[in-house]
């Protein structure tokens, strides 16, 4: 940059889901702040929610986000069901797992082709990318579209599914009907696997993020739907114990709220997902990761794109098991009865991890209801990484400055529209 | 035939409308031969200044900066449409206009005084003219395209202003409330979606806003036949839709 003191400002970052903004400050040399700054207005989810009836959340929270609606209806249907001291049946469970692969395959691929391959090759955007390389956006849509008939077919619809509700689902598809949604799940594994090698070529600048990593567990398998917490630094904790961890605040520098992890900014998704535990994905998933160089672990946030990559590869694997085993329910969803209770749910959107919480009472009605999305989680690991890559890079002009922090930014798939916590103050340009 | 300019703009809402363009996998890459899209900050990062041919806008308005940008925006389209419910009635968000804004943003917020926002959530006809008004919590691609093909060709939207009820008779589904007992709201709620709750095994919970001239007294009835309470009938439209004008008069005294 040309002057010792400089502020640079990024009005209207694009290809991020939401509307928000990045601002920074540089003063003798050296970077001050930097602010990633969401004017995405206040939609007050939280207050609303009080008084409604506890069946109501997971058609209400969809509303939150366009893009993972899948997430908001299980965390909301897990912290309820918890709440409501219910069991669901295995054939119910599995067929929720099918719904949230879904919103993988479509949520990763709808990133990797639409919002961040075009970073890669200079384009800006997907319509430009077709113009230099139009097999693979044509793959890239196809494989999109299969993510969505899983949606579709199993949630009636792509956007805010119809067919979820507490304990399970209103109908569930016959054998037969799953049957075509297979053959082109199989076509969508190739294009899965396709992807993954397209994606290993790209030029990734070097770059390691130091954030702690939190992604969800569950026995023997790579974890959705559900889980333990589980960390970098060895801590298991349950969904009721989030709290006891993880700490919303706000700081001198940001507009945003951000969540700490023990006193520390931290990182979920894709890359913390996939750096602890690797070792459960699907023998396909980890084979396509070994081939497009990928370790256990995968810290650096340009390669996120692979990582989501390889996780589409095992959600599309994972979603041809589940339609394999597939069993018919004898009835599609358990009876839940409302009890004074208060229950946690989380789930792993294809974002970060999103939790929520709800407190009941005797009749259900909702007193509380707290929703921490994966942005507000990730926003501090965000901004440090931002702080970081800035100072590295202080000697570039203002508009390759500008790209590398939108890149930096489009990394992590930040989910602005589902950010219930962020805040739209005035910065205080000192 | 010149190319048409085609912008999308968004307030506050789930981006989940201007999703659906992105969600017609078939046809975005004819669709980007046909247009030439001006200002999609979701999709591109290469961003035109005005005037548009057609703007396509999703979100209500809740700041005081988005009433001078939603004028900003009309100056410079020459066609505006709305794009789902929280542009054409508000959306969900629009639950604040009964409640009590400040008690709403201390439940939420820590520092409630650094928020900016109104105490109503609005549609955009509330604020500029508005060329054509599509509905849906989310809206419909095909029905999305029509309106885009529409304005391509210079034609007005091919939108059926009918009931849910009409779309789940011709699908052929058996009524839900009828055989069941299942409350729907089908008869009241405008259609667009294809009759997918029905097609569901579940009632129509009204996400496409009220249909034409809706008939709520009788609704009502039908609703307390399938033992809906009236707080049940209430809340039943106070979602997503629950500021137009139809839904809000139920909501306060239809029962």
């Amino acid at each position: 940059m040309d002057s010792e003191n400089t502020r640079l400002t990024l009005g209207s970052l694009a290809r991020v889901e939401g509307e928000g903004r990045l601002a920074f400050t540089v003063r003798h040399g050296r970077v001050e702040a930097a602010e990633l700054n969401i004017y995405e207005p206040p939609r007050f989810f939280e207050s609303f929610l009080r008084g409604r009836d506890f069946r109501e959340p997971p058609d209400i929270t969809s509303r939150i986000c366009g893009i993972c609606p899948v997430a908001y209806q299980v965390s909301a249907c897990n912290a309820i069901e918890q709440a409501c001291g219910a069991h669901l049946t295995q054939p119910i469970l599995d067929l929720r797992r099918l719904l949230y692969c879904g919103e993988w395959i479509a949520s990763h691929t709808l990133h990797i082709y639409l919002l961040h391959a075009p970073d890669f090759l200079g384009a800006a955007d997907a319509i430009e990318l077709a113009r230099i390389a139009r097999p693979e956006v044509e793959r890239g849509l196809a494989l999109k579209k299969a993510g969505n008939a899983i949606l579709e077919l199993i949630g009636g619809r792509s956007i805010h599914p119809v067919n979820v509700r507490l304990g399970g689902f209103y109908r569930a598809p016959t054998p037969s009907e799953l049957a075509p949604l297979a053959e082109q799940l199989r076509t969508a594994l190739d294009d899965a696997l396709a992807t993954v090698r397209w994606v290993s070529h790209f030029e990734f600048p070097d770059a390691e993020i130091d954030s702690e990593l939190l992604a969800l567990a569950q026995p023997g398998r790579y974890a959705i739907e559900d889980g333990m917490l589980t960390t970098t630094s060895g801590l298991s904790f349950t969904p009721e114990e989030f709290c006891d961890h993880v700490e919303e605040r706000q700081v001198s520098y940001s507009t945003a709220l951000h969540a700490h992890l023990d006193g520390h900014a931290y990182l979920t998704g894709p890359l913390a997902r996939y750096s602890l535990h690797s070792a459960e994905l699907s023998d396909t998933a980890r084979q396509a990761a070994t081939e497009a160089g990928l370790g256990t672990v995968c810290r650096n946030p340009f390669q996120s794109i692979v990582v989501r990559a390889v996780e589409t590869v095992f959600a599309v694997d994972e979603a041809l098991r589940l339609i394999r085993e597939y069993q018919y329910p004898n009835r599609p969803y358990v009876d839940i009865s409302p009890r004074a209770a208060t229950g946690y749910g989380v789930s792993e959107a294809p974002r970060g991890m999103l939790y929520h919480c709800y407190q009941l009472d005797f009749e259900g009605r909702i007193l509380r209801a707290t929703i921490i999305p994966p942005t507000s989680q990730n926003q501090a690991a965000i901004e440090n990484d931002l702080r970081s890559t800035l100072s590295a890079n202080l000697r570039l002009t203002d508009t390759e400055l500008t790209g590398l922090c939108e890149r930096t930014i489009r990394n992590y798939d930040p989910c602005i529209s589902c950010a219930t916590h962020f805040l739209d103050l005035t910065i205080d340009r000192g | 035939m010149s190319t048409l300019t085609l912008a999308v703009w968004k307030f506050a809402s789930c981006d989940g409308c201007q999703l659906t363009l992105l969600d017609c996998e078939d046809e975005l890459l004819t669709l980007a031969d046909a247009v030439h899209i001006s200002h999609f900050l979701e999709m591109s990062s290469a961003v035109e200044t005005g005037p548009y041919d057609l703007s396509l806008v999703e979100g209500s308005i809740t700041t005081a900066a988005d009433v001078e940008r939603i004028h900003m925006i009309r100056d410079n389209s020459r066609y505006l449409v709305t794009i789902g419910a929280c542009a054409t009635s508000g959306g969900i968000q629009a639950l604040r206009n009964f409640a009590d804004i400040s008690e709403f943003m201390s439940v939420v917020y820590a520092s409630p005084e650094y928020i900016d926002t109104l105490a109503t959530s609005t549609p955009i006809a509330a604020h500029v003219p508005v060329d054509f008004e599509l509905r849906g919590c989310p809206i419909d691609r095909r029905q999305l395209l029509e309106v885009i093909s529409s304005y391509l060709v210079g034609r007005k939207p091919n939108i059926p202003d009918t009931s849910v009820c009409a779309e789940c008779k011709r699908r052929g589904l058996t009524c839900v409330m009828v055989a069941d007992g299942t409350p729907c709201l089908g008869p009241v709620t405008h259609s667009g979606c294809g009759a997918l709750c029905p097609a569901h095994s579940r009632g129509c919970y009204g996400c496409f806003g009220p249909s034409s001239d809706p008939n709520l007294t009788a609704m009502s009835g039908w609703l307390r036949t399938c033992g809906m309470t009236d707080e049940g009938i209430e809340r039943v439209f106070s979602t997503f839709n629950v500021a137009s004008p139809e839904f809000d008069g139920i909501r306060r005294d239809g029962q």
